[in-house]
């Protein structure tokens, strides 16, 4: 097979698992099991980034969401359940009506997309760049310092922030 | 035009201001010095005003001269429309501005003896002052709106001196009666000069006039505008059906019924009719109408006039009466025959005035004519000026009122409207027999006393006058006399001559009424009617068979009174008693006054009961409906949407996201 | 078929239409979080999926078409602090109200 059909059949079956993996979150009763569906979902996103030949966003997405984020999550799901319930993910009393927002947002969205004539180019790699690490290192460091250095202190605050409201009185 | 005319309805203004500050910040409320103020801002402007008259009697002079407006300057514009103000000083307005003028300052110098002692002395003297300032403004005001400025200005001086002694109820009533009364014909007035406005867009008489003259306004619009125009000169002239506050008006004091009520204040309805006549020309319709207003109420005021007991009410309906034949002149287009009565009918009834305020005065407040008589020994010049001014009245020759009155007795005939001329006809008799009754009840025979007043003065009561003054020394309302005359009190059947100050100019205005008239005789070839018409000379050949006519009318009218009050040969009770009927419908006023009462009463105060039903139950129910509404429903609805939950948020701003984006994306997608 | 930008877009519709599905009908609010996360990961989708594609302006040559990938990095870092802070929040009133469903929180209902 040629790269690509490699690269269509790896599309699409990481599709098919992503959209799995969505609805998992979504729709498991046990809130424990949503939780692993959407550390599922992070590792098939990051398999998508490596597709778009992304690799270090990859490798953050995988560092941060399925390491640190998802560890969060459980903590938050051991400390506030009461029991191991099985109905500790309910939908809630509107649910038909958010049902329909959603289609109706994903009609709109995929109308846009479909609809649109967007450029396309014809680069092996974003932007012809080869070494995308190096590159987005040196932006981070060069244009991109200042959102670097805001972030940092964005993170400081957070941290600060979330020991502070969360602490026993 | 000599620069000095702007100070003759200026000075009166300075003699109200000086009076004012005199009283105000002087403390003098009762010092001689607030009538001598008045007298000489009022003689100044009469030397002013013949000067006046000799400087326009000099100009040349031709029917189609526009009319000479001075010093116009633009008071105010709005619109792109400018409203101006500005003087007239043509023969019309300077022969005015002359009786104005003259008769004012008479008034004062007689009110100096009057209204001797009266607590309100200086404020009389400064609403006089006021008075005569509006109606000299009236007089030389260019267009409309200074006109109704003035016209307004006039009747609240009305209004202040009516009920100068407004502690008497009576008077305060017969004040508020002849505001609004006047009012209500000024509403008229006011609709009619904004139609006149909407149509040529001006004010001003003479572009009105030249717009009727070149017929670009006329037909039922003008005839409209002009009746409405009318009806202000009905409610101020007095005319039916907006008569009846005249008669009340008598509550106030004498001089001031003589100034204001007799020669000039009335006459205002009759010079805006005679200087809009150009404008009234393009409209036969409501010539027509002042023509039968004028002579219909000519007619139903003599016959009033015939069975009042009061002196001061005779001469009020007749001043009606007279007013009527004057605006009779007027509408069947002779403008000279108007405006002709009017100077003699001010000088005449002007002086019937006075005299009977002398009368009154003389006899301690006495002004039942039923309890006067004999008279003529206590007061003789007094009774030989009233003698002049009842021949002037009733129009004997060579009296003034005869050349006058004779001249509308013409146009009436010339008209060829049999009823009108035999309005004017049988007026002219009944005014003659009711000025004479009115004469001889009073001068001659013997007196006839007051029986309550003779049993009162046997307990040693003062006399008791109808026309005391409502407020003696302190303020406090009494009914008795001017105590601070010096008399102590009259005894009832005291009479006594007046002073020099009444009684000169009751004599100066006998002569006048003697020798008036002349000026407009063809003696003198029309001069008068030559001067106001424009022209140098006028036809008035007397028409000699009605001249003989309407004289003998006069004479049959003196000869009846005099066969019923001066030599009894008929008994005026027995007479009454037969026509019983009648006579009630005269006495009363032919109910007139009733009517308005049931009107105002009864169906006004039913109608504002309704509109105040309407307005609580129904307006305010619509606004009170509308808050019951936004709270029972809307405030229910909305309340439903506020749950408290976040998801419900949530969905509520998602659905909007939805909205917009569709809205956003939907637009290109559509096109 | 060849894999084009428009399937990246579609696939990143879709997942962000099934959080918002979860955003809005959950009652646990740990839940609603995961998918706020889910959302952000599809947005994270296309603006790399964009910066793949999309031909390189002229005028940006400074970032050299790497654009999305910088910006799906810094809402990464963004994220994560948004999670803590609103895990925190989660913890406070859970110790006050003893809940953790969302529709129970209704004291500011009329």
């Amino acid at each position: 097979m040629t790269t690509d059909s490699w690269l269509t059949l790896a599309f699409y079956v990481l599709a098919f698992l992503l959209v799995v993996g969505a609805l998992g979150v979504v729709l498991l009763p046990r809130i424990v099991h949503a939780a692993l569906a959407l550390v599922f979902f992070f590792f098939i996103t990051s398999g998508v980034y490596v597709l778009l030949q992304a690799e270090f966003i990859a490798a953050t997405q995988v560092i941060i969401y399925v390491g640190a984020i998802t560890v969060l999550f459980l903590f938050a799901i051991m400390l506030t359940n009461r029991s191991y319930a099985p109905d500790s993910n309910p939908g809630n009393s509107q649910w038909m009506a958010a049902a329909l927002v959603a289609l109706v947002t994903a009609g709109i969205l995929l109308a846009t997309f479909l609809e649109s004539a967007l450029p396309v180019s014809n680069l092996a790699t974003p932007g012809g760049v080869t070494d995308v690490t190096r590159t987005l290192g040196e932006l981070l460091m060069g244009p991109f310092l200042l959102p670097f250095e805001a972030a940092g202190l964005l993170l400081l605050a957070a941290m600060i922030g979330a020991i502070v409201i969360a602490r026993e009185t | 035009m000599p620069s000095y005319v702007w100070l003759i309805p200026l000075l009166p203004l300075a003699g109200l201001i000086v009076n004012f500050l005199l009283m105000v910040f002087g403390g003098m409320r009762q010092s001689r010095v607030s009538g001598y103020v008045a007298i000489l801002a009022m003689g100044a402007a009469f030397v002013l005003s013949v000067l006046a008259l000799f400087w326009a009697m000099g100009q040349p002079r031709s029917t189609d001269m526009p009319i000479p407006v001075v010093g116009s300057f633009n008071w105010y514009t709005a619109g792109g429309v400018a409203f101006p103000l500005g003087a007239i000083f043509d023969p019309l307005a300077v022969v005015m501005l002359v009786v104005v003028t003259f008769v004012s300052t008479l008034v004062q110098i007689y009110s100096q003896g009057y209204m001797d002692g009266d607590p309100g002395y200086a404020r009389y003297y400064a609403f006089m002052c006021l008075f005569t300032m509006s109606m000299l403004g009236l007089v030389i005001a260019p267009n409309f709106l200074q006109m109704y400025i003035f016209w307004e200005l006039v009747g609240v001086s009305s209004y202040l001196l009516i009920g100068f002694w407004w502690g008497r109820p009576s008077a305060a009533a017969a004040a508020k009666k002849a505001f609004i009364t006047t009012r209500v014909g000024d509403l008229g007035f006011l609709i009619g000069i904004l139609i006149l406005f909407t149509q040529t867009h001006t004010f001003d008489f003479a572009k009105i006039a030249d717009a009727v003259k070149t017929g670009s306004l006329g037909g039922t619009t003008l005839a409209i505008a002009m009746i409405l125009v009318f009806a202000g000169a009905v409610g101020k002239s007095a005319q039916f059906p907006l008569h009846a506050w005249l008669p009340d008006a008598m509550e106030g004091p004498t001089p001031v019924s003589a100034l204001i009520h007799a020669a000039t204040m009335v006459a205002a309805g009759v010079y805006m009719v005679a200087r809009t006549m150009p404008i009234f020309q393009g409209s036969p319709e409501a010539m027509l109408v002042v023509a039968w207003i004028g002579g219909f109420t000519a007619l139903f005021a003599a016959t009033q006039g015939l069975v009042m007991s009061d002196i001061k009410r005779v001469l009020a309906y007749s001043t009606i009466s007279q007013l009527g034949y004057m605006m009779l002149g007027l509408g069947l287009g002779s403008l000279t025959a108007g405006t002709f009565h009017l100077v003699t009918h001010a000088f005449f009834k002007a002086l019937l005035f006075l005299a009977a305020g002398a009368v009154i005065h003389g006899t301690g407040g006495e002004q039942n004519m039923f309890y006067m008589g004999g008279l003529f020994k206590k007061m003789p010049v007094t009774a030989l000026t009233f003698l002049a001014g009842s021949l002037a009245l009733a129009a004997i020759p060579p009296f003034a009122g005869f050349w006058s009155k004779d001249e509308i007795v013409g146009a009436a005939y010339q008209s060829g409207n049999v009823v009108l001329f035999l309005f004017a006809i049988i007026t002219a008799g009944l005014t003659a027999f009711y000025i004479f009754r009115a004469w001889f009840m009073t001068f001659l025979g013997e007196r006839r006393l007051n029986p309550e007043l003779v049993a009162a003065a046997a307990h040693g009561g003062y006399s008791n006058g109808h026309d005391g003054h409502g407020l003696d020394a302190h303020g406090h309302l009494t009914d008795g006399h001017d105590t601070g005359h010096g008399h102590s009190g009259h005894a009832p059947g005291d009479a006594h001559e007046s002073p020099l100050v009444m009684t000169g100019p009751l004599i100066v205005l006998a002569i006048l009424a003697v020798v008036a008239g002349f000026i407009g005789s063809p003696l003198f070839h029309g001069a008068f009617q030559g001067f106001v018409a424009g022209s140098q000379e006028a036809d008035v050949a007397i028409d000699v068979p009605l001249a003989a006519l309407s004289t003998g009318i006069g004479l049959l009218g003196i000869l009846i009174a005099w066969a019923f009050y001066g030599a009894h040969w008929l008994s005026a009770e027995a007479f009454t008693a037969k026509l019983r009927p009648i006579y009630l419908l005269f006495l009363n006023r032919y109910y007139v006054d009733d009517i308005y009462g049931w009107l105002v009463g009864t169906v006004l105060l039913g109608l504002s009961h309704g509109f105040a039903w309407f307005d609580r139950a129904i307006v305010d129910g619509i606004v009170n409906g509308v808050a019951w509404l936004s709270y029972a429903i809307f405030g229910r609805v909305l309340t439903w949407a506020e749950t408290g939950r976040m998801p419900n948020y949530a969905l509520g701003f998602f659905v909007g996201v939805i909205i917009i984006a569709g809205i956003v994306v939907g637009i290109p997608v559509g096109h | 078929m060849t894999i084009t930008l428009t399937h990246f877009l579609v696939l990143s519709g879709i997942i962000f239409s099934i959080g918002l599905f979860g955003v809005l009908a959950k009652r646990n609010v740990v839940s609603i979080l995961m998918s706020i996360e889910m959302m952000f990961n599809a947005v994270n989708i296309t603006l790399v999926a964009f910066s793949r594609y999309l031909p390189v302006p002229a005028s940006n040559s400074a970032a050299r078409g790497l654009n999305g990938q910088v910006f799906a990095l810094f809402i990464i870092a963004v994220a994560a602090a948004e999670a803590a802070v609103a895990l925190a929040i989660i913890l406070a009133v859970y110790r006050g109200r003893r809940t953790v469903s969302v529709e129970d929180v209704n004291l500011m209902k009329w």
